[in-house]
This record gives structure tokens, C-alpha cells and sequence, in this order.
């Protein structure tokens, strides 16, 4: 293959990832690196790499919508960040000493569970009005807007949700993408955040969380530039135009799809892992 | 300065700093692109590339040479930095609202990111 004919083909696949990523809200990351390593045949440690960067890149350029709208908690994400980036540390180190069938597996299973939580969606659980002692003294209970007027709510579970950051932060670190999966998973089930405050945090909190990778990967040679070039732009003019699509779209069906595909990658990653094809 | 003003200009400077690293990483890629489109790629195994793309001080340096893989670098560069910004314009906004205790806990996020990112010096 040649370099243009690479550069062009990854940009496309990156475009229609990041396109996909926004409109579905599970983000580019978990659909690039099987693209990239099932379809280019490209090292799956080039393409955590190429993905981590594009993760920073989607996190950082939507930030300024998910603040205009008013979800977001810059205490609950700032104080969370700190699980997630001792996490994400701990991953970048691992990911050069895992072998690549066994991230390939492992990248499998997540995917798994992406599009597992992907059908399930919210719980649309209670959310409680006040913070249990820990969260009080961190004071991060805030208000969100429902039906344009503020509506406050409370936090618990603090020690759980900041366990399963670090989780996520590691899964990121390892795997290169956002985990906002489990991210979310830690907010609205655990910590009992609502929803819309927990994705759109979640969402902030991601650029943070790569970055913290970002910096070991670089020395180790995971980003090289002429695989991450079109991966980046590829996902991050697909997550502009698919955030700004995104108010019209029926988004449930695509969401199934999506969620579907995710399975197919998922499977054929593990299976190459198994057999040592990736 | 409240919270919701600190996180609108934040956003702001993340969206910014976005657009000037992918600028970047453009004006390398069509370099890149002029200077090697026929030339054959095969990434099929992992070889950690020369030290001038791996150190803050090889890219900046094969960069100022327009060495079109060295810019693409700096702009990706530019782009881990902007998150790196938000948490420290967050440390700068916390302690001008008087808040002690999210001042101390942004500053231990920065030094956490700091830790990572000797790793690239």
C-alpha cells in the first residue's frame, strides 16, 4: 500500500468512526483500533496510540458545547480525574509489557461490554436529593437544568465511584480509548449522578484521562505520526459533524447498529488474539 | 468568577487549542504526503521511530527543520497540551474563587499529567 493510498482509506474509516462515535455517544476510540488493526493490518500498538490521540481530540473539542448546555460538573470531573489518571499511568506501563494478542483480547471484551451497556442505556434511577457525608464535604453536589428550571441533586458513593474511575482510567491508559463507558457506569450507578451530568462530565473528564498516557506512549514509539495524522483529523471532523447532526437524528437504531457492529469487531478481535493473527 | 464562568472559558480555550494542533497536524500531513504519496507503508510490526519523534526536544528541534513527520508531532504535541491547560487554568480559576480545597485537588491532577510528561522529555 502506499502512503497515500494508507493516509486516504484510514482518514475515511477515522471520518465514519468519529461520525458514528459522537451520534451514538460511545466515542471513536473503540471502533478505530479494530479498523485500523483487523481491515489495515496495522500493529495493534500503533493503533492505541493513533486512537488515544484522537480520544484527546473529540474530548477537548466538544468541551465548550457540553459547557453552554449546563450539565457538567467541573468539581465531580476534577476530583474524579485524579483516580483516572493514576489509573491511566498504570495502564500506558502495562500496554508495553502485555504482548499484543493479549490487548487484542482484552480490547475484545471491553468492546463486549461497550455494546452491552450501549442496548441497556440509563437505569433512570432516583437521584437523591442530598449527598451522603463524604460527598458533602467535597462538596459536589450542584444543580442541572430540567425543563429549563435549576434542579438540584446530591452524591453518594464516593469511594466506590472513585474506585471504578481508576478502573477506567487504567482500561484507558492500556487500551487507548475514553472508557466513558465505565466512566458513566461509575457516576450513574454508583455515585447515583444524573445521567445527563454524568455523560457530559464523563466527556470532560476523558482529554484529561489520555492525556495522562499520552506522555508514555510518546517516548515508547505508540504515536507515530503517519498513522496518527488521519486517524486524527479523520475523528475529529467525523465528531464536529456528528454533534452538530446530532439534534435531528433518531439516534435509537442507529444506536442498535452501532451497538451490533461493536459486537461483530469485538468477536473477530478475539479471535485473532486467540489465533495470533493481530 | 463562579464555577460556570470558569468552565466557559475553559471550554473555549480547549476548542481553540484543538483547532491550532490540528491545523498543525495538516500543514505536516500534506508535507508528508508531497514529499513520500508513492513511497510504500507496511506497519505490520511495532519498531519504536528515531529519538527526534519520540522526545519533546527531537520533535520541537526536527520540526524548526520542517521535517514534515517532526510537525505533524508538534501539533499532536499542541493537542495533549490542551487538556494539560484546562486543569491548570482550573488550579488559577479555584484559587481565584478562594476554594482551597479544589485548588489542592486540580494541583494534584496537574502534577500527576506533570509525572506523565517527563516521561516524553
Amino acid at each position: 500500500m502506499t502512503a497515500f493510498d494508507f493516509t486516504a482509506v484510514v482518514w475515511i474509516l477515522s471520518f465514519l468512526a468519529g461520525f458514528l462515535g459522537a451520534l451514538t455517544g460511545l466515542g471513536g476510540g473503540v471502533v478505530v483500533v479494530p479498523a485500523l488493526t483487523l481491515a489495515l493490518g496495522v500493529n495493534m500498538k500503533y493503533a492505541i496510540g493513533a486512537s488515544l490521540v484522537s480520544v484527546i481530540a473529540t474530548s477537548s473539542g466538544a468541551a465548550a458545547a457540553y459547557v453552554r448546555e449546563g450539565f457538567s460538573n467541573i468539581r465531580i470531573g476534577m476530583f474524579l480525574e485524579i483516580a483516572t489518571t493514576l489509573g491511566a499511568i498504570l495502564g500506558a506501563y502495562l500496554a508495553g509489557r502485555v504482548g499484543t494478542h493479549a490487548l487484542a483480547i482484552i480490547f475484545g471484551l471491553v468492546l463486549i461490554q461497550a455494546a452491552y451497556h450501549s442496548f441497556k442505556g440509563s437505569l433512570g434511577n432516583d437521584v437523591p436529593a442530598a449527598s451522603d457525608a463524604l460527598a458533602d464535604r467535597l462538596r459536589l453536589g450542584s444543580s442541572y437544568p430540567v425543563d429549563g428550571k435549576p434542579q438540584e441533586y446530591g452524591v453518594r458513593n464516593v469511594p466506590a465511584g472513585f474506585g471504578l474511575m481508576f478502573g477506567a482510567g487504567t482500561l484507558s491508559g492500556l487500551l487507548g480509548i475514553g472508557s466513558g463507558a465505565v466512566k458513566v457506569i461509575a457516576m450513574d450507578r454508583a455515585m447515583r449522578i444524573p445521567f445527563k451530568v454524568s455523560t457530559t462530565t464523563s466527556n470532560f473528564m476523558i482529554g484529561v484521562t489520555a492525556a495522562a498516557s499520552a506522555g508514555i506512549y510518546l517516548s515508547r514509539g505508540f504515536i507515530d505520526p503517519r498513522v496518527t495524522m488521519p486517524v486524527m483529523l479523520g475523528v475529529l471532523s467525523g465528531a464536529l459533524l456528528g454533534a452538530k447532526v446530532l439534534v435531528h437524528a433518531r439516534v435509537r437504531t442507529l444506536r442498535a447498529v452501532f451497538a451490533i457492529v461493536i459486537l461483530a469487531l469485538a468477536i473477530e478481535m478475539i479471535v485473532n488474539g486467540i489465533t495470533g493473527k493481530v | 468568577m463562579d464555577d460556570r464562568r470558569l468552565e466557559t472559558i475553559i471550554g473555549r480555550l480547549l476548542q481553540t487549542g484543538v483547532l491550532a494542533a490540528a491545523a498543525t497536524v495538516l500543514a505536516g500531513g500534506v508535507l508528508y504526503l508531497v514529499q513520500s504519496q508513492s513511497g510504500h507503508v507496511d506497519y505490520r510490526s511495532f519498531v519504536p521511530g528515531s529519538p527526534s519523534l519520540r522526545t519533546l526536544s527531537g520533535i520541537v528541534l526536527s520540526a524548526a527543520h520542517f521535517q514534515s513527520q517532526a510537525i505533524i508531532q508538534l501539533g499532536l504535541l499542541l493537542l495533549i497540551a490542551t487538556p494539560v491547560a484546562r486543569v491548570a487554568l482550573a488550579v488559577v480559576g479555584f484559587a481565584l474563587e478562594r476554594d482551597r480545597l479544589y485548588t489542592v485537588i486540580s494541583l494534584i491532577v496537574l502534577v500527576i499529567l506533570a509525572f506523565s510528561l517527563i516521561h516524553a522529555t
